[in-house]
């Protein structure tokens, strides 16, 4: 079944979403290759974090005007909108406190407020919560052909953002006073990059879960870094490997029952990355 | 002279309660190749900031006889060992490179004309032979090399660098030395932050003494004098205001 799975032939549905999770796996390659570069993976974790209130919510208005509150793209509104929040939140508390504690405060205080807001749609009995839960660790079971669609071409459209920001994102990574010099506004290319990451986590959602989709964005970057030498290799290679994991979690997950999609992809990135310390570990530091 | 590639009035800077820099004042004529010299906390590398506008400090600097942001094209900074961080994935020849981004901007091609110009800049500074290294590879000296070659690739006509021979070997001090005296032959003005006073009479021909305001400007026989230097550096300075 999971052999199946991986060389496409467990149906047309199956194929489709393990393409879709590979471009999410890209996308979360490049864009965690930028992010890393840039020392700020752990803004990425807020901000998924920080999904949780918004699906809630979104759920709810939904559910308000009539639907069974389970419409991806809506969802996806939802968690955009409190994922900026507390993006916001953090910049604005970095300013009283140490970026990294902001940073915790702001991912359990949403956290929180998410598993509240949940936990009361699950009791009140509208519309159809069975399963909203599966935002927490992902789960390509359930997944419609649309929502595969969504998450591929998102994935793609990222990708090719990525591509385009390349030069003035690896110059403001690098040395931003000079980038500044350049003509390239700093500001701007953090906010473009931080908008890219978010996209990331959106699409991310159905497949890695809000949890881990950190680990997509950090884990291939790292071990793309410890074997590439300059920056576009980084981010192409960490696209690769994160393309990998996302196919082979998606099949494998399909190929057993009940097992969620994030924690597999995870763990394959784990594994590249730890066979990578092996043998490069003592390479360069 | 009708336009002076840097002039610099009542530039002053506040960092909370601290006054780093307290209404200094230089001009900068075309060619010259001028030392900022002054005590610790004279306010030198803030100087060199303010005028980039790194800075917000109020007065008033003017490029090329317009403001400076307009002329920031023909402005090339070297930075006191760039605050970087030095396990970052890239090559020599990839930071040389990105001074050539107002030409290439988002898209444009790096074809080879720019790999040959790049090298020519290498070669400038002696570090050809290590284009293909990892930044990280290379001596605190090769480094400061390779910043300055980033900053000729831009093809500025306005070069300011803040203390370009601090903790460098001697090999990197005649290497950046040459070159600086190159490009001002070319015609351009180089504005460096400088510690060592032995060595200003035979690098550069004018100085401004600095501390925090300006005590003396204008060429190096006239003003890197005993009385003058007694005056930036001396403690009585800290009390008088001339």
């Amino acid at each position: 079944m999971i052999l199946s799975a991986l060389l496409l032939q467990a149906g047309y549905n199956a194929a489709l979403v393990s393409l879709g999770a590979a471009l999410l796996g890209a996308a979360a390659g490049a864009a965690g290759a930028f992010l890393t570069l840039r020392r700020r993976a752990l803004m990425s974790d807020a901000m998924a974090h920080a999904t949780l209130p918004g699906i809630g919510l979104a759920f709810l208005a939904m559910v308000a005007l009539g639907g069974d509150g389970r419409f991806l793209p809506g969802l996806m509104l939802g968690a955009g909108l409190t994922a900026a929040a507390g993006l916001w939140a953090v910049q604005r508390l970095s300013r009283q406190l140490a970026e990294d504690a902001a940073t915790g405060a702001v991912l359990a205080t949403f956290y929180g407020a998410g598993i509240v807001i949940l936990t009361l749609i699950q009791g009140l009995g509208v519309g159809r919560p069975a399963g909203l839960e599966t935002v927490l660790l992902g789960s390509t079971a359930g997944m419609l052909r649309a929502d595969a669609l969504v998450i591929g071409f998102g994935g793609a459209a990222v990708v090719a953002a990525l591509w385009v920001l390349r030069r003035p994102l690896a110059m403001v990574a690098f040395d931003p006073i000079h980038a500044r010099l350049m003509g390239i506004n700093p500001r701007r290319m953090d906010a473009a990059l931080m908008a890219l990451v978010l996209a990331v986590v959106l699409v991310g959602l159905n497949v890695t879960g809000l949890i881990l989709i950190v680990a997509l964005l950090v884990t291939p970057a790292v071990t793309a870094r410890l074997w590439a030498t300059t920056v576009s290799g980084t981010a192409t290679l960490s696209a690769a490997l994160g393309a990998a994991c996302g196919y082979g979690g998606a099949a494998i997950s399909a190929g057993i029952p009940d097992l969620p999609t994030g924690p597999v992809i995870v763990l394959l990135a784990a594994g590249a990355f730890a066979l990578t310390l092996m043998i490069r570990g003592h390479a360069d530091g | 002279m009708s336009q002076i590639p840097l002039d610099v009035r009542d530039l002053t800077l506040r960092y909370g309660d601290v006054l780093a820099l307290d209404g200094a004042t230089a001009h900068f004529p075309k060619a010259s190749m001028t030392a900022i010299v002054g005590p610790n906390g004279a306010g030198k590398s803030s100087f060199l900031k303010s005028v980039l506008g790194l800075e917000a400090a109020s007065g008033e600097v003017r490029a090329f006889g317009g403001p400076v942001a307009d002329a920031m094209a023909r402005i090339a900074y070297v930075p006191q060992r760039a605050a970087v961080d030095w396990s970052f994935p890239v090559r020599v020849i990839d930071v040389v490179l990105m001074g050539f981004y107002r030409q290439t901007g988002l898209l444009g091609r790096i074809d080879r004309r720019f790999q040959a110009k790049a090298m020519a800049c290498l070669a400038r500074v002696g570090m050809q032979d290590f284009a293909r290294r990892q930044i990280g590879a290379l001596s605190g000296g090769q480094q400061q090399r390779v910043f300055l070659a980033r900053a000729l690739a831009q093809g500025a006509e306005l070069y300011l660098l803040d203390e370009p021979f601090a903790g460098v070997d001697a090999a990197t001090e005649s290497a950046i030395i040459t070159v600086l005296k190159g490009l001002q032959a070319e015609g351009a003005t180089i504005i460096a932050v400088h510690h060592d006073l032995s060595t200003v009479a035979d690098y550069f021909d004018r100085v401004l003494l600095l501390n925090r305001h300006t005590i003396a400007e204008g060429s190096v026989a006239e003003i890197f004098t005993r009385d003058a230097l007694a005056r930036a550096y001396g403690p009585s300075l800290m009390l008088a205001a001339e």
